[in-house]
């Protein structure tokens, strides 16, 4: 293809995928009578800024925003510590069923959650954690996800062992060569684990719906929901509370771009 | 340095994930296979030995409705999804001005939380006064329910999946193809092979084992899609949004019938071990590893 058409066609790719963010935007910001507007207005005459505040206020978005940031970021350093522990003890040492265990690492990336989504229900209940956070952090301080151990070990695989050695000859203890040598090291990989387990808790609606049920105790996925059960017939603050849960993934992404897009790569070259 | 310790300690720095293998996966897993001979309402169990297949398989069209929606999404939103990721990354392959921005623009998609994701294009859907039906308007169509008609929902929802192609999937196509030897080109148009011979022969061999993972990890997703259901349709209308997943969740978590979501859930887990194990199977006609010698 020639570069002009190309970039032509680029472009207006760039904007259907724009689109929907602008058009969301354009809904939050009008009031309730422009919103069926037609033909639609793509900027509102006025500019209704109170939107915001209004969804905001409506529910307890506050308190939700809050509980959604402790579980997030419970889960996030659940995932990156106990993840790299894990790739670690898979990528430096050597012991017996080793590879049949990291086997059955990659195997369970291909499991359906649903399988065993009832019977952890039943164990949380025995436990009587139900609507409590714990069955939406513990999990990831169990080795993080295959899918993120498969990642870190890949990197891990990729720094030269020798640096290990050369600090366990100074005396360090193999926690110290994790923590003080190979996780510096693991920057890109660490941040890519860490943005894809923030985005993916903050974003996780299975969870909360199975496990909590007093509203005080919502995350923003199902508080977005009973926003919508409340609220469903006013689109312009369904847009706009819809934008307040869509923006800290956004700026997230922006802060680690950079390191972020390195490491989606290097997943791929796993992926051969 | 003595031998033995260090694989003790490997060991210990893998018990985390170990752990979590047996109390969160293995061990739930034989009890689902348990529960799902069972009749269980969170209070009493019955054995009920097969009794829950038989009804499913036989005597529930519900099951067989789920199936098919659940089938025929996947039919459509994967191959369309690869086919786009790939498509988008051959364009930013071609060093054209202002790639990252473009793949950043592309990228932004997927980090739209699930739920708000469905709120959107539940707005641009909207029969009257949807973004879809006033842009349609404009060339003289338009004027249809997609969320309220059945013959639309499916088609609706594999639409919006196809909004995440620039996500992570395509940033993988891209590096894979960054990292394509120009040597390999080189040679190709050396004998004469056109662009589109350059692409069969050359790009998609060397591609197919990111794509076969995808493909994998794609079908599993797609028979796992739960949140835009729940919330744009509730599985309607007349059960054509009515996803395998949302039938696990309603039979569990709503009608309380845990023996049967079990048994629901182990159909799904088989199914998909034999989509999985029929692919690996195929694979071996179709995709190559480098370094592997070619017939």
């Amino acid at each position: 293809m020639k570069k002009a058409p190309l970039l032509f066609f680029l472009i207006l790719l760039s904007v259907v995928a724009l689109v929907p963010f602008i058009w969301t935007v354009s809904t939050a910001l009008k009031d309730d009578q422009e919103v069926f507007a037609f033909p639609p207005r793509w900027i509102p005459e006025t500019i209704q800024w109170g939107n915001f505040q209004k969804a905001w206020t409506a529910l307890p978005f506050t308190q939700w925003v809050i509980n959604t940031i402790v579980v997030t970021l419970a889960c996030t350093v659940g995932q990156m510590l106990t993840g790299s522990l894990v790739a670690y003890g898979f990528s430096r040492f050597k012991f017996k069923g080793r590879d049949t265990l990291f086997g059955l690492v990659i195997a369970t990336m291909m499991l359906p959650g649903q399988v065993t989504m009832i019977p952890v229900f039943m164990i949380w209940r025995e436990l009587r954690a139900i609507d409590t956070y714990w069955p939406l952090i513990l999990p990831a301080f169990f080795g993080g996800g295959a899918f993120n151990i498969f990642l870190i070990r890949q990197f891990f695989l990729s720094i030269p062992n020798e640096l290990d050695e050369a600090a366990m000859i100074d005396g360090a203890s193999y926690l110290r060569v994790w923590w003080q040598i190979l996780l510096p090291l693991s920057a890109p990989v660490l941040a890519t684990v860490g943005v894809l387990s923030f985005i993916g808790h903050w974003d996780d609606f299975n969870g909360p719906l199975i496990y909590l049920n007093s509203p005080e105790k919502y995350t923003v996925s199902i508080g977005l929901r009973m926003f919508q059960d409340s609220y469903g017939s006013e689109t312009n603050l369904l847009m706009a509370a819809s934008l307040i849960h869509i923006l800290p993934t956004i700026v997230l992404f922006f802060f680690a771009q950079r390191y972020f897009m390195r490491g989606i790569q290097l997943s791929g070259l796993g992926g051969r | 340095m003595k031998k033995h310790q260090p694989g003790r300690w490997g060991f210990i720095f893998i018990l985390p994930w170990l752990l979590g293998f047996i109390f969160f996966t293995a061990g739930p897993m034989i009890a689902s296979l348990v529960l799902s001979f069972t009749r269980y309402d969170l209070s009493t169990i019955h054995f009920v030995g097969t009794k829950n297949y038989e009804r499913i398989l036989f005597d529930e069209p519900l099951f067989w409705k789920s199936l098919q929606v659940t089938v025929t999404y996947a039919f459509f939103s994967v191959p369309l999804g690869i086919a786009g990721s790939l498509a988008l990354a051959l364009m930013l392959n071609q060093k054209v001005a202002g790639e990252r921005i473009f793949r950043t623009l592309f990228y932004l998609p997927s980090l739209v939380p699930s739920v708000a994701s469905a709120l959107l294009w539940s707005w641009i859907f909207n029969a009257d006064n949807g973004l879809l039906n006033y842009t349609l308007g404009l060339f003289g169509w338009g004027g249809v329910e997609w969320l309220a008609d059945e013959r639309y929902t499916l088609g609706a929802f594999v639409v919006m999946s196809l909004w995440g192609i620039g996500g992570g999937r395509m940033i993988i196509f891209l590096a894979g193809l960054q990292g394509i030897s120009e040597s390999y080109y080189e040679a190709a148009r050396l004998d004469g092979a056109s662009a589109w011979r350059q692409f069969r022969n050359v790009t998609l061999p060397l591609l197919s084992p990111v794509m076969f993972f995808n493909l994998i990890l794609g079908v599993i997703g797609a028979f796992q899609v739960f949140t835009q259901a729940y919330i744009m349709t509730a599985g309607g209308p007349n059960n054509a949004t009515y996803f395998y997943a949302l039938a696990i969740f309603r039979n569990a978590f709503e009608y309380f019938k845990l023996g049967k979501a079990s048994a629901l859930a182990w159909i799904l887990f088989l199914i998909l071990m034999a989509i999985t194990a029929l692919q690996f199977w195929a694979s071996k006609r179709w995709v190559h590893y480098e370094g592997e010698a070619k017939s």
